[in-house]
């Protein structure tokens, strides 16, 4: 394969997973480090690193979006990555450590899961009017838009969810992903933040998170700007056309597709992980 | 300095950071693809690259000497001081706005950011 075809290849594919990424809320990195291993075979250490700037690509594009809306809440987001650029540095190390084999069964385990929430839909837990202690004296409750009035929320086991979040940086640090569906958890049903400021702080929190790592890969060599070139810009490109004709789509019929992939994604890269093809 | 400001400061210095970032990219991928198109593109086994790509020092040195690769690399730089910059912004903002309490966490956040980053230096 020459240069100016692995471009091209590697360019629409990531254009697809940014695309299938923003309409089923899952994000592009999820699909891009199975489809550039297994598709491909670019070596792991490579995808991962292409998809960790492109993870910060999105969310930082979308980000601008949601905080102007009022939705997510600069503040819970500030304090929960603490927890996640911790534990992004942790991840990040470990990623040097561990063999390809490995992260390629951690990476396919986490898989299940995203085909897992795929099927089911991501679905908010129910607000709480009051803030517990430690919440209260942190402010983190506040407000946010609902049919033009402002609602207030409140919030409560901050260190549940702060426990939670440094496990998503360090899926985040040792993967190249966004982890942002552990983010949403750790928020939405630990912590109970109303399910809109849950995913729009989550993926403000991204590429903070993100940058966290970043550093690391990058003195290690896995960002390499011939990969991630073509995967940066093609995910940027599908997630802001997904996020265009989100409103049109017909997402419980894409989530169901989206997961069938995912779920085959998953068990060829634990498969390979196990054989040592990948 | 209020609240819905410094979220509407911080929204557009993300969106211009992305801009600013792909463009770069692009424009190495451009000069890239125009003088390495017919190169044999491999990347089965991993090999780290050099010092163009490694470092912030490195990939500036070979920006200057007009180096596709190392333009690629610097948007991607970018890229990733994009977020970073976020949270300067949101420290000076609640510093402005008296609030200890945040200012203080976003030091905290900005400081793990560093560390990693010299780190890797």
């Amino acid at each position: 394969m020459t240069a100016l075809e692995f471009t091209l290849v590697v360019f629409a594919l990531s254009a697809l997973a940014g695309f299938l990424g923003a309409l089923t809320g899952l994000g592009g990195g999820v699909v891009v480090v199975p489809a550039l291993t297994l598709a491909l075979g670019v070596d792991m250490k490579y995808a991962i690193g292409a998809s960790l700037v492109s993870v910060i690509a999105t969310s930082s594009g979308a980000a601008a979006a949601y905080v102007r809306e009022g939705f997510s809440n600069i503040r819970i987001g500030m304090f929960l990555e603490i927890a996640t650029t911790l534990g992004a540095i942790g991840g990040a190390l470990l990623a040097g450590r561990v063999s390809t084999h490995a992260l390629a069964v951690v990476f396919g385990l986490v898989l299940v899961q995203a085909a897992y929430q795929s099927f089911k839909g991501l679905a908010g837990h129910g607000e709480i009017a009051e803030s517990d202690k430690l919440a209260t004296q942190l402010r983190l409750g506040s407000d946010y838009p609902v049919d033009g009035q402002r609602r207030k929320y409140g919030v409560r086991n901050v260190p549940g969810g702060f426990a939670a979040m440094f496990g998503a940086g360090a899926l985040s640090g040792l993967l190249g992903i966004g982890s942002g569906a552990v983010k949403v958890i750790a928020m939405d049903s630990i912590m109970r933040i109303p399910f809109k400021v849950s995913t729009t702080t989550s993926n403000f929190m991204i590429g903070v998170t993100a940058a966290a790592s970043a550093g690391l890969y990058l003195e290690r060599g896995y960002i390499d700007p011939r990969v991630a070139m073509p995967v940066m810009l093609g995910v940027l490109l599908g997630a802001l056309l997904g996020a265009r004709v989100l409103v049109r789509a017909p997402v419980r019929a894409l989530r169901i597709v989206f997961g069938v992939v995912i779920f085959a994604l998953a068990v060829e890269m634990i498969v390979n992980g196990l054989t040592g093809r990948v | 300095m209020d609240d819905r400001r410094l979220e509407s400061i911080i929204g557009q210095l993300l969106q211009a950071g992305v801009l600013l970032a792909a463009a770069t990219v692009l424009a190495g991928g451009v000069l890239y693809l125009a003088g390495h198109h017919a190169d044999p593109a491999s990347y089965r086994t991993f090999v780290a690259g050099g010092s163009n790509v490694r470092s912030l020092s490195g990939v500036v040195q070979a920006v200057v000497h007009g180096d596709s690769v190392a333009i690629m690399q610097m948007g991607l730089l970018l890229l990733i001081l994009t977020p970073i910059a976020r949270v300067v912004v949101a420290a000076v903002g609640f510093l402005l706005e008296r609030d200890r309490l945040y200012a203080a966490v976003s030091m905290i956040v900005l400081a793990i950011l560093v560390f990693s980053m010299v780190h890797a230096g």
